[in-house]
C-alpha cells in the first residue's frame, strides 16, 4: 500500500488548472480547480477526508470520550433524562466490576470467562470446517461453483432470521434435532433434551454461531489457496510428494499470512457478538451462555445501571486492545522472522 | 495437484457434511414456511403433509410487517449510501495521497471496527436520550437516530474496503486522466470511480446487508413506530403461542433481498472482502 505512487509525484505543476470551461467537467471539478495549484495540492487530502473525520467525530471519538466519562457516574434510571445530575461514583464502577467476591464482579468474570471459552471454540471449529472446506474445494470438479454460492447462503442471510430458525430447529417439541435424536435413539421420546436452556445452551450456541462464521473463513481461505502458485504442487510433485506432504509442507505453512488475518477477524466478531445469542435466547440469556455484550446489555438496559454497564465497556474494550496488540506484534515478529 | 485416489471420496463426504450442515437450516426455515400452524406445533416433519400458502398472507396481519419492511429499507437505504458517499472521498484520499496524519487517520478508521458494538450503543443512547432535553432534536426511537447509530459500523468498513479496490486500479490511468486537463477530482469522478463501480456497488450492498441485519441497535434504539425488521419479527410469538410457519415465512421473505443481492455481486464482494487479508 505505502509503495503506492501519488498521481501527481515528481510532476512540478501539476495538473493544468485553466481549464475549468471545458464541456463533460463535474461541479466539484470545476470548483476544487479554481483553487491555486500548491494549496489545493497540500489541502486536497484533508479536504477529501473532512467529512469522513467529522462523522468519525460524531459517531466514535465523542460517545468513547462519553462513555468514558458515563464510566465514573452513578448513572441510574433516575438521571437517564439528566445525567449532569448523576452523583460521581469515581472508581466504584470499576471497583465493583473486578471484586469478584462481589456479586457483579462475580458474574462478569463468569460471563468473561464463558466468552472466553466460547470464542475460542468456536474460533477453532470455524476455521477448522473453512480450511477443511477451502482445500476439498481446490480443484475443478461438477457443481463447484453451486456449491461453493450454497456455502456462503449463511453468511448473507440476515442474522434473525438464520437464527431464528435455528431456535425453531432447537424448540424441545417441535425441533428437527431432538425430532432426529428421537429418531436415532439418542434421545428418550418422552424425555427430550432442552437445548435453549441449561447446559446445552452452551452447545447450541457454539453451533450456531460456527454456521453463521465458517463461510466467512472459507471465503477468504479459498482465495488465499488461489494466490499459491500451481507451480509449487508440481514441482514438489515431480520431487515425489504426496497429497498430504504437499498440504503440511506447501498450502498450510503459505496460508500462514492469510490465516493471521482470519484468525483474528474471527476472534473479534465472535468476542463481540451480541445478535447471536441475542436472537437465540432473548433478552436474558442463560446463565451457561451469557455472552459479556449480552451480559452489558442486559446490566445497562433491563436493571438500568449505564454507570456500570459503561465501566465493562470500557474494561472489555481495554481487553480487546491488549489482546489485539499482543497478537498483532507476535504475529508480525513470527512473519519478519520467515 | 497430484490427487490420491481416496480424494474423490474424501471430498464428497467433506463437502456433503458441510453442505449438509449449512443448507438444512435453510430447508427447514423454506418447508416450514408452507406448513399450516398445526403441523409445525406438532413433532417435526422432513416433508410438510399439508401445503399451505397461508404463512405468506398472514404474516402481513400478525405484525405490521410491511411497515417493519419499510424502515429496515430507509434506515438500511440511507445509511448504506451515505456511508459509502462519504467513505469514496476518504478512501480516494488514504490510496492517492501522503498526507501526514494519513497513517493516524487509517489506524483510527481500522480499529474502531475491531470495537464492539455495546461501547458505542450505551453512550449514543445516553447523547439523543439528552439531546431531546438540551436542544429539542429527538432523534431516541427516530429512523435518523437509527441511521446514525448504523454509521458506527458502515462507515469504517466502507472506508476499508474502498481503500482496497482503490489500491487495486492502477495510479497509472489517473495520471493519464490528468494529463489530459483533469484536477485530482476529475481523475476521482471520471477514472477511478468509474473503474472501481463494481466494487462500490458491492460495499454498498454489503453495507445494506449489514443494516438490514443488524439487531443491537434496532433492540434499544427503535420505538413501536419505528421498529425495523430485526425486532419486529419478534412479534410472531405471542404468551401462549409462537407462529412458527410465520415467522420462517417471514424469515424467508425478508432475506430473499439480501441473499439474492450477495450471491449476484459475491465475486466483489469476496474480491474487497479477502483483499486485505490476502495480500
Amino acid at each position: 500500500m505505502s509503495t503506492t505512487p501519488r498521481p501527481d509525484a515528481g510532476r512540478g505543476a501539476g495538473p493544468p488548472s485553466g481549464s475549468s470551461g471545458r464541456p463533460g467537467k463535474g461541479v466539484l471539478a470545476r470548483l476544487t480547480d479554481r483553487i491555486p495549484v500548491r494549496i489545493r495540492r497540500v489541502s486536497l487530502p484533508y479536504l477529501l477526508i473532512i467529512p469522513a473525520i467529522l462523522l468519525e467525530l460524531l459517531i466514535h471519538l465523542v460517545p468513547m470520550v462519553i462513555g468514558i466519562g458515563m464510566s465514573f457516574l452513578k448513572l441510574t434510571q433516575f438521571f437517564l433524562r439528566n445525567w449532569s445530575a448523576a452523583p460521581s461514583a469515581g472508581l466504584s464502577n470499576y471497583q465493583v466490576a473486578v471484586d469478584f467476591d462481589s456479586a457483579v464482579g462475580s458474574s462478569l468474570l463468569h460471563s468473561f470467562l464463558i466468552t472466553i471459552v466460547f470464542t475460542v471454540l468456536t474460533v477453532a471449529l470455524s476455521w477448522f470446517l473453512g480450511t477443511m472446506g477451502a482445500v476439498l474445494m481446490q480443484g475443478a470438479f461438477r457443481g463447484r461453483g453451486l456449491l461453493r454460492a450454497l456455502f456462503l447462503v449463511p453468511y448473507a442471510l440476515p442474522v434473525y432470521a438464520g437464527v431464528i430458525t435455528w431456535s425453531f430447529m432447537l424448540q424441545r417439541d417441535s425441533g428437527l434435532v431432538n425430532h432426529i435424536l428421537v429418531q436415532l435413539h439418542l434421545a428418550d421420546d418422552s424425555d427430550r433434551p432442552f437445548w435453549l436452556i441449561g447446559d446445552n445452551s452452551f452447545i447450541s450456541l457454539i453451533v450456531v454461531c460456527v454456521w453463521r462464521t465458517w463461510p466467512f473463513a472459507f471465503l477468504v481461505l479459498m482465495a488465499g489457496l488461489q494466490n499459491i502458485s500451481g507451480d509449487l504442487y508440481e514441482a514438489s510433485a515431480i520431487d515425489g510428494a504426496g497429497w498430504w506432504r504437499q498440504l503440511r509442507s506447501i498450502t498450510l505453512p503459505l496460508l500462514r499470512p492469510v490465516n493471521q488475518v482470519v484468525v483474528l477477524v474471527l476472534f473479534l466478531w465472535t468476542f463481540n457478538d451480541f445478535n447471536t445469542p441475542y436472537v437465540l435466547f432473548g433478552k436474558s440469556a442463560p446463565e451457561q451462555a451469557d455472552l459479556i455484550s449480552i451480559h452489558i446489555y442486559q446490566s445497562s438496559f433491563v436493571t438500568w445501571n449505564f454507570g456500570s454497564g459503561s465501566a465493562m465497556s470500557v474494561l472489555l474494550l481495554l481487553f480487546l486492545l491488549v489482546v489485539t496488540t499482543v497478537y498483532l506484534v507476535a504475529t508480525s515478529r513470527r512473519r519478519s522472522d520467515a | 495437484m497430484r490427487e490420491p485416489r481416496w480424494l474423490p471420496w474424501a471430498r464428497w463426504i467433506g463437502l456433503g457434511f458441510l453442505g449438509l450442515f449449512t443448507l438444512t437450516p435453510i430447508y427447514v426455515m423454506v418447508t416450514s414456511a408452507i406448513k399450516p400452524l398445526s403441523d409445525v406445533q406438532g413433532d417435526f416433519h422432513w416433508i410438510p403433509t399439508t401445503i399451505s400458502l397461508r404463512p405468506f398472507v398472514d404474516i402481513w396481519q400478525t405484525i405490521p410487517l410491511a411497515r417493519y419492511f419499510g424502515n429496515s429499507l430507509i434506515v438500511a437505504s440511507i445509511a448504506s449510501v451515505a456511508s459509502v458517499t462519504v467513505a469514496i472521498f476518504a478512501a480516494y484520499a488514504i490510496s492517492r495521497f501522503r498526507f501526514p496524519g494519513r497513517r493516524i487517520f487509517s489506524i483510527t478508521v481500522l480499529s474502531t471496527q475491531m470495537f464492539p458494538g455495546i461501547l458505542f450503543l450505551l453512550p449514543l443512547f445516553m447523547i439523543f436520550v439528552n439531546l431531546s432535553n438540551v436542544i429539542g432534536i429527538d432523534l431516541y426511537g427516530s429512523l435518523t437516530g437509527l441511521i446514525i447509530t448504523y454509521l458506527t459500523f458502515s462507515l469504517p468498513f466502507s472506508i476499508w474496503m474502498l481503500v482496497g479496490y482503490f489500491d487495486s486500479i492502477p495510479v497509472a490511468l489517473d495520471e493519464a486522466a490528468q494529463v489530459d486537463g483533469s484536477g485530482p477530482i476529475g481523475a476521482l469522478i471520471r477514472v477511478v470511480i468509474p473503474a472501481a463501480m463494481p466494487g462500490i456497488v458491492a460495499v454498498t450492498v454489503y453495507a445494506f446487508m449489514t443494516a438490514w441485519g443488524e439487531v443491537l441497535f434496532a433492540s434499544v434504539m427503535t420505538d413501536d413506530s419505528t421498529r425495523t425488521l430485526a425486532v419486529g419479527l419478534q412479534g410472531y410469538a405471542t404468551q401462549n403461542d409462537v407462529y412458527w410457519n410465520q415467522v420462517m415465512a417471514a424469515s424467508l421473505v425478508v432475506s430473499v433481498p439480501v441473499v439474492a443481492g450477495f450471491l449476484l455481486l459475491q465475486r466483489f464482494l469476496v474480491q474487497g472482502l479477502t483483499a486485505g487479508a490476502v495480500k
